[in-house]
């Protein structure tokens, strides 16, 4: 019988099954951050358990770590403690981690794929939501909570059940100016943030195929918004360019022999799926989030919707609120928003390619006199010094955006960089949820160019008609 | 983890969908090392006027007397009536911990984000699923009689209402297994640990570059 990807990838890594379809998953790659590994390092402790397979797992600071000078250590006491228990932790336990000022620290998302930790045909995991990122090179990648950290670490296994097969096709070609992002954030339009729940996402179609590895990255990282715990795309000669010559990666004949298999790493014709969704590539337009939830997302050139005339009442009132909390009145259009801050970075949209996107429209320009703040934190400290030697950090400074070290910094505001309350945000991340940037802060959701070009305009504008 | 069984206990209701982590527990929780604790911080940025920050005494706090779990007739609520989509957003287990610390042994919902619902049944509380007509018509009961309590009847998979009704919910066997006995997982899992080897031994011949 034709397979999906998704079927290819989990069928081999079952050790076992039982007859109600709970499953023992194998575990490749396991990826530890600060936060959400405390306790089940402890839990091992306690159970006097030991790592199955530490070659594994690879720790990293990310979600704590200062954005400023980091000659001075971490203020925070809280952060400073997470963060030493993870060093203390990968120490005791001879796991290798790149602490908070090796080169290559930076999102663990990100540093995965870079690093070529990630692979294609592995199954990642990492206590996190947004490891569903690594599925863009055709692995099975998903998050999951402490108790399973715990899991993979004492049984390099998961007990898991299999989702059902998704596919989401974005056929024919996008119009020039529109970034993944705003593919991303159509299809969260499209199908809701409980739409792939229980799914899991295969991305598919022209215009994703047309997609660098960053952009793939950006659709795959944004899956769990759209409700799926993992999203995937198929292994394609532009897969194999990315992963050659990284630091983990397979050499020689090793890699001649990874090629071989990971070339079979596709749905096969006439694989069948329990749902297909298409969108059509053309139709896409930038987009802006103007709610809390990330499907609450209008195209710039249309307007904040009226919850009146919304006939559901759960639905209506979570409008009202979103409005109420997000200080927007129904029917304002979208490009006179104004924000107050940039946030440039994530998970989502922190890597190279983001910020050439960025600095191409910056080039020249300054920031508007209502913009109080703009940041640019790449993901990586190697993405970070790639940019430095490409001279993007000259742009973005002579805009007037400051230069920062890698980490999570503004997307969820765990250290210093957070949003004032009230403080309207124009962000590259992944969630706008209340609170998230900051208590009482205003999230809205865009591409890096659309984050640029408002933070040149000081309201959101069409980048299409900017390029012009 | 203590074992579940059948709970009978009041019921409070959040009446919004799509409630993430983040509101169930802000980030800056997060930095605890521990496990306990996270009670007094649940919903924080809901249920008190003023910011928390880990450490505080939360009994000092101004509270939202509009937060529903701040009204007296949900005091001491075990059960939360939630609507679609609870727990989406970040995987953090710390979201659970909160919930279960500060008393509540079960959630009624339409649905449930997948990693929320996992990290449900590994920390000793209920995720029940119910169609959406049903749950819509729970929340008229609650709304309409103070002290409404159901039981919950894992072993059965049944909702009790106070009218004596039964109904039907839906839950992960593995996650209610585990919950039924009280599961350390792990240990379950190490029984199978000559299978996970001889698979290892596979796989490293298949694909050697996945072993350093
Ligand atoms: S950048 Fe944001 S979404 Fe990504 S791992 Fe960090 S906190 Fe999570």
């Amino acid at each position: 019988m034709p397979k999906t990807l998704y079927d290819k990838l989990w069928e081999s890594h079952l050790v076992r099954c039982d007859a109600d379809g709970t499953c023992l998953l194998y575990i490749d790659r396991h990826l530890v951050h600060e936060v959400t590994s405390p306790q089940a390092f402890e839990g091992l402790r306690l159970a006097g358990r030991k790592p199955w397979r530490v070659d594994a797992a690879l720790g990293v600071p990310d979600h704590n770590v200062p954005t400023t000078d980091r000659g001075k250590g971490i203020g925070d006491p809280l952060s400073r403690l997470q963060v030493e228990t993870l060093d203390a932790n990968c120490a005791e336990f001879g796991i290798t981690e790149f602490a908070m000022n090796d080169v290559r620290q930076g999102i663990v998302h990100i540093i995965g794929p870079e690093q070529g930790v990630t692979l294609p045909g592995t199954t990642v995991v990492c206590g996190d939501s947004h490891t569903s990122t690594h599925g863009a090179l055709g692995a099975l990648a998903f998050g999951i909570g402490t108790s399973e950290v715990e899991h993979v670490l004492a049984t390099q296994c998961l007990v898991q059940k299999k989702a059902r097969n998704m596919l989401v096709s974005v056929d024919g070609q996008t119009g020039s100016g529109i970034a993944a992002k705003d593919i991303m954030l159509a299809i969260i339009g499209a199908i809701g943030t409980a739409g792939g729940t229980g799914y899991v996402i295969e991305y598919g179609g022209e215009a994703i195929r047309a997609l660098s590895m960053e952009g793939r990255m950006t659709i795959c990282n944004m899956s769990i918004e759209a409700g799926a715990r993992a999203g995937m795309v198929a292994v394609d000669g532009t897969t194999i360019d990315y992963v050659q010559g990284r630091p983990f990666a397979p050499r020689g004949a090793e890699w001649e022999q990874a090629v071989r298999f990971w070339q079979t790493l596709h749905s096969d014709e006439g694989a069948v799926y329990d749902r297909v969704v298409r969108l059509d590539a053309a139709t896409i337009r930038p987009q802006v989030t103007w709610g809390t939830s990330p499907e609450m997302v209008a195209p710039i050139d249309g307007r904040v919707p009226d919850p009146a005339r919304e006939e559901d009442p759960v639905k209506r009132e979570g409008m009202q609120r979103a409005l109420a909390y997000m200080g927007l009145a129904p029917g304002t259009p979208i490009s006179e928003i104004r924000p107050d801050t940039i946030f440039l970075g994530s998970c989502t949209n922190g890597r190279i390619e983001d910020l050439r996107a960025a600095a191409a429209v910056l080039n020249g320009h300054k920031i508007a006199a209502g913009i109080k703040r703009a940041l640019v934190v790449p993901g990586s400290g190697l993405v970070k010094r790639q940019a430095e030697e490409e001279g993007l950090d000259r742009i973005f400074k002579a805009a007037g955006f400051e230069w920062r070290e890698p980490g999570c910094s503004m997307c969820l505001g765990m250290n210093e960089d957070r949003l004032d309350p009230q403080e309207r945000c124009a962000s590259t991340s992944n969630r706008n949820f209340e609170g998230r940037q900051g208590p009482g802060g205003r999230t809205h959701l865009v591409s890096p160019t659309m984050a640029a070009a408002a933070a040149i305009a000081g309201h959101f504008v069409d980048v299409r008609q900017w390029e012009n | 983890m203590q074992e579940f069984r059948t709970l009978t206990g009041l019921v409070a209701p959040l009446d919004r969908s799509n409630v993430d982590t983040d509101a169930i527990i802000p980030k800056q929780f997060l930095k605890s090392i521990q496990r306990s604790g996270f009670g007094p911080f649940l919903f924080d940025e809901w249920r008190y006027l003023d910011h928390g920050e880990i450490g505080m005494d939360c009994s000092r706090r101004p509270l939202n007397p509009d937060f529903v779990l701040n009204q007296g007739r949900y005091h001491g609520a075990q059960i939360l009536l939630a609507r679609d989509n609870f727990g989406c957003g970040s995987s953090r287990e710390h979201a659970p911990w909160a919930l279960f610390d500060f008393g509540f042994r079960a959630i009624i919902a339409p649905s449930f984000a997948d990693i929320f619902a996992n990290n449900c049944t590994k920390n000793g509380i209920v995720p029940a699923c119910l169609p959406g007509e049903t749950v819509d018509r729970l929340f008229g009961e609650v709304a309409a009689s103070s002290g409404y309590r159901v039981t919950i009847d894992l072993e059965r998979q049944q909702v009790i209402t106070p009218g004596g009704e039964s109904l039907k919910f839906e839950i992960d066997p593995f996650g209610r297994n585990c919950l039924l006995q009280g599961i350390d997982e792990v240990g379950l899992t190490l029984q199978h640990a000559d299978e996970i080897r001889a698979f290892e031994a596979r796989r490293r011949q298949e694909e050697p570059w996945l072993f350093s």
